[in-house]
């Protein structure tokens, strides 16, 4: 009941304020869920940046004389089957996947913007060829591509940046593209034009910004996503290479051979996947909203 | 009057899209004759209203005018310069002095823009917005000048009414100043309250700033109001052009009459008792207009002639009609 009288106050204060605190405090007024998913996000992003000061031991840390033990006070989260604390992997691993996931998803929305804004917008003869070669490349399994160009340029943590980011970015273009296609028929663009507006003006104000609640989705499940393929890309021995932890290789290595023996190898990574990738997608989903003028006010 | 070249001049004007068939072996199978041969003239300060059917090629003509879209055949020249074959360089500045207003007073603004940016957004675009404090002032004076108050500068869109709405898209169709304003049914998406006071907007607008008007709609009453001269289409063709009043107390043509007949008196008395004579059957297709006169499938008046020869528009008192019947 407080909270509601006090709403009006709050929404004309909010003109004075930054828009850094104006957002956060529509985010979490609007969107708690929101809110709740960037927080979560926020501390496992904390958590990568400081693995080194956190991690109670080392990552390659072998202790044989603790293997496979489950999580205790010495070992929150239990030993591998080298004797290795599974938090301190978890950490670091953090840091390593998020540095992947992140870097890789955003080349591709970059790819995917770049390409489906083209041939969107400039439509005809142009979308004709760019999209042939699109389906060209999406007539190759993902992973048969991945293993070919990962076995030629090796394995690490760029290549695996810029060949995922690749992958996923020129197949979300299609999504991209089919957005790009519905905003160009809106008689702003039209207007835009008729009032002399240079291409890549048209492009930067009208198009790219009204194409924004499609790649921010686009962007948020595509981190999901590189983090499990860059795991299957582990699993095949052509990911970031061992002994250094991600999630992936935890999961998809250790985790699955010992699972009968240790269940929290694989609980652990797993559910730390399955945690940020939903809290980035719940934290996406409010921003798609929140950075919607339409949506402004509204619960 | 006369001694005064005209704004605008259209001569012959044809916009034919082609129909393709086949992906990769791609053959024209015909042509839709959206536009066919339209001569108008527009003088300085006045208001040319244009009416017609859906689909009857007002748009189509005014988006020729305004080069987006590429004439088939036919002169266009403004301010007496010949633009049919501008290159997009030098259409450029001529984008600064004719400007659109929209039908849809929702798809014309872009939902992610404030107001203040999009009127702003021609000043900007033809770079005159560098100093930012005469950029403001002149953004608001425009929205001042269209009745909206200061303080909706800041707002979106969606937070305005379909009336202010459409005083958004009139202000930025003014920010730069244009000689020529094309109305492409500005007023058809709003209540009809609200369209006597945008219609009225456009009129004080006018006197104030000597505009050109080329006022496209399909409301009779509306094009009455604003305009001086008005032009009759009919499938892609001028039928009719006349002075208002002389259009609408003395119709020649017999679609213009048609069209006028079909206007329905506000007395449900006197509407149920009147004579109508409705116009029959459908438009035909523009991808195979009729040969002859375009109206003759549908005309009561049709002769012989008029299913094998065209009637070219011509002058009939003060007006001028395309039709056999006064040849």
């Amino acid at each position: 009941m407080s909270d509601l009288a006090y709403a009006p106050a709050m929404t004309t204060l909010a003109g004075q304020r930054p828009a850094v605190v104006t957002f956060l405090v529509r985010l979490v007024r609007e969107k708690p869920l929101g809110a709740v998913g960037g927080a979560v996000f926020l501390v496992f992003l904390l958590c990568g940046i400081f693995a080194d000061f956190l991690a109670p031991y080392g990552v390659n840390e072998t202790n044989m004389a603790h293997r496979l033990e489950a999580p205790s006070w010495d070992f929150p989260l239990g030993t591998d089957h080298l004797g290795r604390d599974v938090l301190s992997r978890i950490l670091i691993g953090a840091q390593l996947s998020m540095i992947v996931a992140f870097l890789a998803a955003g080349f591709a929305t970059v790819v995917s913007l770049a390409i489906g804004v083209v041939s969107g917008y400039f439509g005809g003869k142009t979308d004709m060829v760019v999209q042939r070669g699109v389906d060209a490349w999406m007539t190759f399994p993902d992973l048969v591509l991945l293993i070919v160009i990962i076995s030629v340029v090796g394995p690490g943590v760029v290549q695996i940046v810029v060949v995922l980011g690749l992958l996923y970015g020129i197949a979300g273009s299609r999504i991209v593209r089919g957005a790009v296609i519905s905003v160009k028929e809106n008689m702003y663009t039209h207007a835009a034009q008729s009032i002399g507006a240079r291409t890549w003006h048209i492009l930067i104000r009208h198009i790219v910004p009204n194409v924004m609640p499609v790649v921010i989705v686009l962007f948020t499940t595509r981190i999901g996503a590189v983090i499990l393929t860059e795991a299957g890309l582990s699993f095949l021995g052509l990911g970031v290479p061992p002994p250094a932890p991600t999630w992936g290789s935890m999961l998809s290595g250790t985790g699955r051979t010992y699972m009968y023996l240790g269940a929290w190898l694989a609980l652990a990574p797993g559910l730390c996947l399955t945690i940020v990738v939903y809290a980035i997608n719940v934290y996406g989903d409010a921003l798609r909203d929140l950075l919607d003028p339409r949506m402004r006010g509204s619960q | 009057m006369n001694d005064q070249a005209p704004l605008l001049s259209v001569t012959d004007l044809a916009v034919h899209f082609p129909v393709i068939r086949g992906v990769v072996f791609q053959r024209e199978i015909g042509s839709v004759k959206a536009v066919d041969g339209v001569s108008f003239e527009l003088k300085r300060g006045e208001t040319f209203g244009l009416v017609g059917e859906s689909g009857c090629g007002k748009s189509t003509t005014a988006l020729a005018i305004l080069r987006m879209l590429r004439a088939t055949s036919g002169r266009i020249v403004f301010e007496g310069r010949d633009i049919t074959d501008l290159g997009v360089g030098e259409l450029r500045p001529l984008r600064r002095r004719m400007q659109m207003v929209y039908q849809d007073p929702f798809g014309s603004l872009n939902p992610r823009m404030r107001a203040r940016d999009i009127i702003g957004e021609p000043l900007v675009v033809h770079g005159l917005a560098d100093d930012r404090t005469a950029y403001r002032a002149r953004v608001q004076e425009l929205m001042d000048l269209v009745g909206l108050l200061p303080d909706m500068a800041d707002r979106y869109p969606h937070e305005f009414s379909g009336g202010q709405r459409q005083r958004i898209g009139i202000a930025r169709a003014l920010a730069l100043e244009p000689s020529l304003i094309i109305c492409d049914e500005p007023v058809s998406a709003l209540d009809v309250s609200i369209q006597a006071q945008v219609v009225n907007l456009l009129m004080d607008l006018q006197e104030e700033l000597g505009l050109t008007y080329l006022f496209i709609a399909h409301d009779l009453a509306v094009v009455r109001h604003i305009s001086d001269r008005i032009g009759v289409m009919y499938l892609g063709r001028l039928v009719e052009v006349a002075h208002r009043d002389e259009l609408f107390e003395n119709p020649r043509h017999p679609y213009t009459q048609a069209l006028l007949a079909a206007v329905p008196i506000p007395d449900p008395v006197r509407e149920a008792q009147r004579d109508h004579e409705l116009i029959a059957g459908e438009v035909p297709s523009v991808q195979n207009p009729p040969p002859g006169c375009r109206f003759h499938t549908r005309c009561p008046q049709a002769m012989p002639q008029c299913r094998t020869d065209s009637p070219d528009l011509g002058p009939l008192g003060s007006s001028l009609v395309a039709c056999h019947l006064y040849a």
